[in-house]
């Protein structure tokens, strides 16, 4: 008979001689840890979600805007409306700022688009081929205009999924003419649907800038430069994206003769800034969803605390007879201690199991994306054999600290 | 083997106190067979309770086989008791949830001894006549058979003292006769030193010798 054996082996004869009571307290527990598992794996499969979304849109991506901004999140203050922006910006950066891999200035305006019986209201966007690289778009079918396209101001378009849709339902587009505004273009491709989100090109079309130039008119500054939407560019190294988007602020600074006091006329954002603030949102987030599942964790807890007092209270005479048998207040006190570890280690153990089981449901309903992380499970096990220790160390020690002699007199 | 001398126990009842030992001295020798007598309320349980170390007097002091055991820790008492005690109660408080094989290994658990703990409370059961009764709950017992194996629990460890609030209390005359001639032949084979609390003049005149208690003091002894 192995002596470290026999304190668990007298624990779990207390537990199973009171099933019901003892199956209602780990219910509390169960609870507990599987609204923590499952609320954290919801917050967790929200992040990576979104960090994935992002991803998709090109990670490496940096967007240049006209106007001012107050940081991202905040109001930025008529961005888009100020015509700061010049072709002539597009092509500096690409000469000068290192670490680029490819810059692509867009032009866009909102323009009736006609095909057959249908028509639409969509944002065409005029651009160039690197267009496809610095936004990270796929091809489904056909292909994306070439250079040979851009440099001869080809009248040809790039349908994103919901215009595709729109305007030709299952027919195959591509070849097929379509109006413009008051220009007829010919499709020759179509994009991968990248799912509904902010910035998402399945509502757009695209066609070479030199073609936009002849459908509408690009406005000039006074400098006599031709003004664009916005800026899109890669950097070849995501970790030097910080130092892109400083090396673009000040040579666009110094382009736009601002002074040392003026604030920037221009936006410029990266997604890799996007996302890290974002993930740090959704790690706040998931925490907190966390911490109000602690709360139901917290009163599973008192439950074992409960349940203990009144096992002491119940077996004081039991306890009286092992003390009379010569067992040290150590011998009550692990006893009791390993009793509550062994209840609330049995319910973390089953609550991180209907966790898994509840977001696994939550993400198979479509309902949302859930990741059951490696970390969150140990975490769970951790705390729910913490809290049997924490909780069970009150009713513990009090049950060691009986008088024998009382003890042995209580009914 | 126990020395009590001029050995007191007083309770804090509220504000006054309650003396229910004044002034006790006693010698009991080694494999002696002692009985304790006197009226509900004398103090001879917690005359008993001193003996078996579950409690330390108020004043006086108390040898143990040697040893002065009044002033020792709580911590220490329990050894003591593990190792050299073996109690037997009136109501025989045996566990309940374990079987009767279970319960006597728990009397081994807190001695020490480790390696044949199953081996040991078996010979102990054999020695009271119940091996066949191994795996049987204390419910599924009668109450000769109960105390039976509280005996056993008792002597499993082979104490050299042996203690017994009114073993025979809550029995018929025919299972306290049982009882009492498997305590008296324990001593007699083995030299336990064995003291006993009764009510029964009979079953006293079975021990060597009879020490009357009366309100906290020893009111006489005599040789049988």
């Amino acid at each position: 008979m192995k002596k470290w054996f026999e304190p668990f082996s007298t624990a779990w004869v207390g537990v199973a001689s009171h099933k019901l009571r003892s199956s209602l307290t780990i219910l509390g527990i169960v609870i507990g840890i599987a609204a923590v598992i499952s609320l954290m794996s919801i917050g967790k499969g929200a992040e990576t979600d979104i960090l994935s979304r992002i991803e998709t849109l090109g990670s490496d991506l940096i967007t240049i805007r006209p106007g001012a901004s107050v940081g991202f999140g905040g109001v930025r203050s008529a961005a888009g409306s100020a015509v700061t922006l010049t072709m002539e910006d597009a092509e500096a950066i690409a000469q000068q700022v290192p670490y680029i891999s490819s810059v692509a200035p867009l032009y866009s305006s909102n323009l009736q688009l006609v095909a057959g019986n249908k028509n639409m209201n969509s944002q065409v966007t005029g651009t160039t081929p690197e267009y496809m690289q610095t936004n990270n778009l796929n091809i489904l079918s056909g292909s994306f205009f070439s250079d040979y396209d851009y440099q001869r101001g080809a009248k040809v378009a790039v349908l994103g999924s919901n215009v595709k849709e729109t305007l030709f339902g299952d027919t195959d587009p591509i070849g097929q003419q379509m109006r413009m505004g008051s220009t007829i273009v010919r499709v020759i491709g179509i994009l991968e649907s990248k799912g509904a989100m902010w910035g998402s090109p399945d509502d757009a079309i695209f066609i070479p800038l030199t073609a936009m130039q002849q459908t509408v008119a690009q406005p000039r500054t006074a400098k006599g430069e031709r003004v664009v939407s916005s800026i899109s560019l890669t950097v070849s190294d995501k970790e030097k994206a910080n130092y892109v988007v400083g090396e673009i602020t000040s040579l666009l600074r110094s382009r736009h003769n601002l002074g040392p006091s003026a604030d920037n006329d221009f936006t410029v954002t990266s997604m890799e800034e996007i996302a890290s603030t974002l993930s740090e949102t959704m790690a706040t987030m998931t925490i907190f969803l966390g911490a109000i599942a602690a709360i139901s964790l917290l009163v599973g807890g008192i439950g074992v605390m409960n349940i203990m007092l009144v096992s002491v209270l119940e077996r004081t005479r039991e306890i009286g007879i092992l003390k009379a048998l010569g067992a040290q207040e150590r011998d009550i006190w692990t006893q009791f201690l390993i009793e509550a570890a062994f209840l609330t280690l049995a319910g973390g153990i089953i609550g991180v199991i209907v966790g898994w089981i509840v977001s696994f449901i939550v993400s198979s309903m479509g309902l949302m994306t859930t990741v059951v992380t490696a970390d969150i499970v140990i975490l769970a096990v951790c705390v729910s054999a913490g809290i049997g220790l924490f909780f069970g160390f009150y009713p513990a020690w009090s049950a060691s600290r009986l008088n024998p002699i009382e003890a042995l007199r209580h009914e | 083997m126990i020395r009590l001398q001029d050995i007191a126990k007083v309770y804090p009842m509220g504000n006054r106190e309650l003396k229910v030992l004044t002034g006790i001295s006693l010698t009991i020798e080694t494999g002696e067979l002692v009985a304790i007598m006197g009226p509900s309320g004398s103090g001879k349980s917690t005359m008993l309770n001193l003996i078996g170390c579950l409690d330390v007097p108020t004043s006086g002091s108390y040898h143990l086989d040697g040893r002065e055991v009044s002033r020792l820790s709580s911590r220490e008492l329990a050894q003591i008791r593990g190792q050299k005690v073996g109690f037997v109660f009136q109501t025989f408080n045996l566990l309940p949830r374990l079987s009767a094989l279970a319960n006597i290994e728990l009397g081994l658990r807190y001695a020490g001894s480790s390696d044949r703990q199953r081996a040991m409370a078996m010979e102990a059961l054999t020695k009271v006549g119940l091996s066949d009764r191994a795996n049987h709950r204390p419910t599924e017992l009668s109450g000769g058979e109960q105390q039976r194996i509280a005996i056993a629990r008792a002597l499993a460890k082979n104490p050299p003292l042996i203690l017994a609030d009114e073993p025979t209390g809550n029995l018929d005359s025919c299972s306290g006769e049982e009882i009492i001639s498997i305590l008296t032949s324990l001593h007699a084979e083995q030299g336990i030193t064995l003291v006993m609390i009764t009510h029964d003049a009979n079953i006293a005149h079975h021990c060597q010798r009879i020490v009357h208690i009366k309100d906290g003091q020893i009111e006489r002894e005599e040789k049988v």
